[in-house]
């Protein structure tokens, strides 16, 4: 997999100044500060507000959410052991997925009844826990095919190259752009079927940005990924928080995120049983009992792999394989 | 040697026929739904005889050529809306099977005697009574015209005008799709063939897509109608599973997803089956115990076998790219 090596050997750097936190990082964290600790707690500036929000298959509730609030700007953790129904939230919150009842809105408008595309249009943009790589097509297009507006994705409009030549030129670059910073520049003509794991995991990132969204859903973006490349991936997250989106993440390990989120929601058994800052959400004894009650993998997010030494011996047993 | 002269001029008489360009023509459509966008039509031939019935109908109605041709794709639009609006949300299997029934629910209509007066019923609408005002349309002078091995009248049903008129129709076909599939709007549906829920987590309305795909493809298809019964008169019996089931064979063997696929399907599946069928009846292939009166049968086995061969050893067809379909199988 020389590859993945090449991915995330060029990210370290590229990650290292990332650490140095932002403006806006700083904002939320201060913003958030001032939060209480407590499920269903009111944020300074919500971006996404969901109320009374229930799933429910058959006998089973995987989704019972009272209230919650995400902040904009900030980098917000929605973890859980499996099974705790995060997956079924993300779908109902971007439209993948209907509630038996409850209702939200992002940035103000309600958009409980929205069909996912006119989610995805209205700025909020996910991507998926098993990931969406569109094989067929080449890494390039995958990320052409995400620029919104474009005249020539009109029926009659696409007969005629003139109508939308220019757009495309002009979504061909940043498109490109985009692809540098995750480092598959290089495969832009390869199909995105012949990626690696982890670079589908990127590619699909790269693909939710090229929409230009203002609030980034990312479901277990670090599953199945190599270990050497979580802390890239981690690194990139950040970045997207740094440039002004909101970013919601999903993962099931609590040590993963705590390096890189602003605050903490704690899922079990479908509701929401703490949030917090992720130093202190921890020691919840709520969060403790979920993670107790569950089977906890250790394997990935292990905090051992955010030191640098040890991420150093994964990279140089990645090299010798 | 003679013998074997005139099978391999019928044979080269197949690759322009107006059957071979009717087929090219509902594979291009077929194409359409299933290479580029992942749409399972399994009735493809339904569209093909609504877009003869209403061809034939209206011109036997008195409509001008223009119109019956209107008439034509305004039948094969409202077929796939029909078909399209309740199943296109729901999983492509759905699809699948409302549009072979719903194929075979235009065949039993057209067959019935409801509609006897407009359909002639399970006999069919005659020739003579719907080709008048294409062959009135015709440039070239009467008289016969030989090129190559071929002759034919350059007036008439089975003819030059017929023929050229029929390939028109496919170059043009052609066109528009390479257009479309070239650009931004046919990367969208390649799209949605790949994962319809990436698409629309990107903000694309994948069902007005799917939607678009569903109703060009099957305007070819009532346009590949009309061609196939042109040079003959208008049989429902003719146009049903077996033409659908051809069609399927003729984009698979040229390959999916590419450009030229279908006409290249189209003109090897009937060039290779005028071999086999006149083939067999030569009295060189006396030593095979195939009796005269079996030879379309075991033809039709053939075709069967063919598909068979190309889905297990050549899935990606003639024309595919192979490194293209490896990656299917995730
Ligand atoms: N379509 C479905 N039908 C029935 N049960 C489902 C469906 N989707 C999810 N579930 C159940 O809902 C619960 C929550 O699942 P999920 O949201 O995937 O959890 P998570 O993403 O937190 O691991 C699980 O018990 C799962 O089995
Ligand atoms: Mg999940």
């Amino acid at each position: 997999m020389p590859d993945e090596k090449t991915v995330n050997e060029n990210d370290a750097a590229a990650g290292a100044d990332e650490h140095a936190a932002s403006e806006t990082a700083k904002r939320a964290g201060r913003d958030l500060s001032h939060v209480a600790p407590e499920v269903g707690a009111a944020k300074p500036d919500a971006i996404l507000t969901a109320q009374g929000v229930q799933r429910r298959f058959g006998g089973m509730t995987a989704v019972d959410v009272d209230y919650l609030e995400v902040e904009r700007g900030a980098i917000t953790a929605l973890i859980g052991p499996n099974g705790a129904g995060k997956t079924t939230f993300f779908n109902l919150l971007t439209g993948f997925d209907k509630p038996n009842q409850g209702s939200w809105t992002f940035q103000g408008e309600p958009i409980s009844h929205k069909s996912a595309a006119r989610v995805a249009r209205a700025g909020m943009v996910r991507t998926f826990q098993l990931t969406k790589a569109l094989s067929r097509l080449t890494v390039l297009d995958n990320v052409l095919l995400a620029a919104t507006k474009n005249p020539g994705e009109r029926m009659f409009a696409s007969m005629f190259q003139p109508l939308w030549a220019g757009t495309e030129e002009r979504n061909k670059e940043k498109a490109l752009e985009i692809l540098e910073r995750f480092k598959l520049d290089k495969m832009r003509d390869e199909f995105a079927g012949s990626l690696s794991g982890g670079q589908r995991k990127l590619l699909e990132m790269a693909r939710a940005l090229m929409t230009d969204p203002t609030m980034i859903m990312l479901d277990e973006p670090m599953a199945g990924v190599n270990p050497a490349l979580v802390q890239s991936l981690l690194g990139h997250i950040q970045n997207l928080r740094d440039e002004g989106m909101s970013v919601l993440f999903v993962e099931h390990d609590m040590h993963a995120v705590r390096h890189i989120s602003d605050w903490v929601v704690v899922m079990a058994e479908g509701r929401i049983v703490a949030e917090g800052p992720p130093g202190s959400v921890m020691q919840d004894q709520a969060v403790v009992d979920a993670y107790l009650g569950a089977h906890h993998d250790t394997d990935l997010g292990d905090d051992a792999l955010l030191d640098p030494e040890v991420l150093a011996r994964l990279e140089a047993e990645e090299e010798a394989r | 040697m003679e013998e074997l002269l005139r099978v391999l001029t019928l044979a080269l008489g197949e690759l322009l026929a107006p059957a071979t360009a009717a087929y090219a023509l509902a594979a291009i459509g077929l194409n359409v739904h299933f290479g580029y966008t992942g749409l399972l039509n399994v009735g493809q031939a339904g569209f093909m005889l609504l877009g003869a019935y209403g061809f034939g109908i209206s011109t036997i109605a008195g409509a001008p050529f223009w119109l019956a041709l209107l008439v034509a794709m305004a039948a094969g639009t409202l077929f796939a809306v029909v078909l399209g609006l309740p199943t296109l949300k729901l999983r492509g299997d759905y699809l699948a099977i409302v549009t072979i029934s719903a194929a075979e629910i235009i065949r039993m209509l057209g067959r019935s005697t409801l509609f006897d007066a407009q359909t002639g019923g399970s006999a069919g609408l005659r020739g003579g009574d719907y080709k008048g005002s294409f062959q009135d349309l015709s440039f070239l002078p009467d008289g016969r015209t030989m090129i190559g091995p071929l002759e034919y009248l350059n007036n008439g049903s089975d003819s030059w005008w017929t023929r050229l008129f029929a390939w028109s129709l496919v170059v043009l076909a052609l066109l528009v799709v390479w257009l479309l599939t070239r650009s931004p709007w046919g990367r969208v549906l390649k799209g949605v063939r790949e994962d319809e829920d990436a698409v629309r987590a990107l903000g694309k309305s994948v069902y007005s897509y799917k939607m678009q795909a569903l109703i060009l493809g099957g305007v070819l298809g009532a346009l590949a109608g009309i061609i196939y019964v042109l040079p003959g008169a208008i049989a429902p019996d003719a146009m049903g599973r077996t033409m659908t089931f051809w069609v399927w064979t003729v984009m698979l063997l040229g390959g999916a997803a590419t450009l030229f696929g279908p006409v290249l399907g189209s003109m090897l599946f009937f060039f290779v089956y005028m071999i086999v069928r006149a083939g067999m009846r030569t009295d060189l292939m006396e030593f095979l115990p195939i009796p005269a009166k079996n030879v379309d049968h075991v033809a039709g086995v053939l075709v069967g076998v063919t598909l068979m061969l190309i889905v297990i050893f050549r899935p990606q067809g003639i024309l595919g790219n192979k490194k293209e379909l490896a990656l299917d199988a995730r």
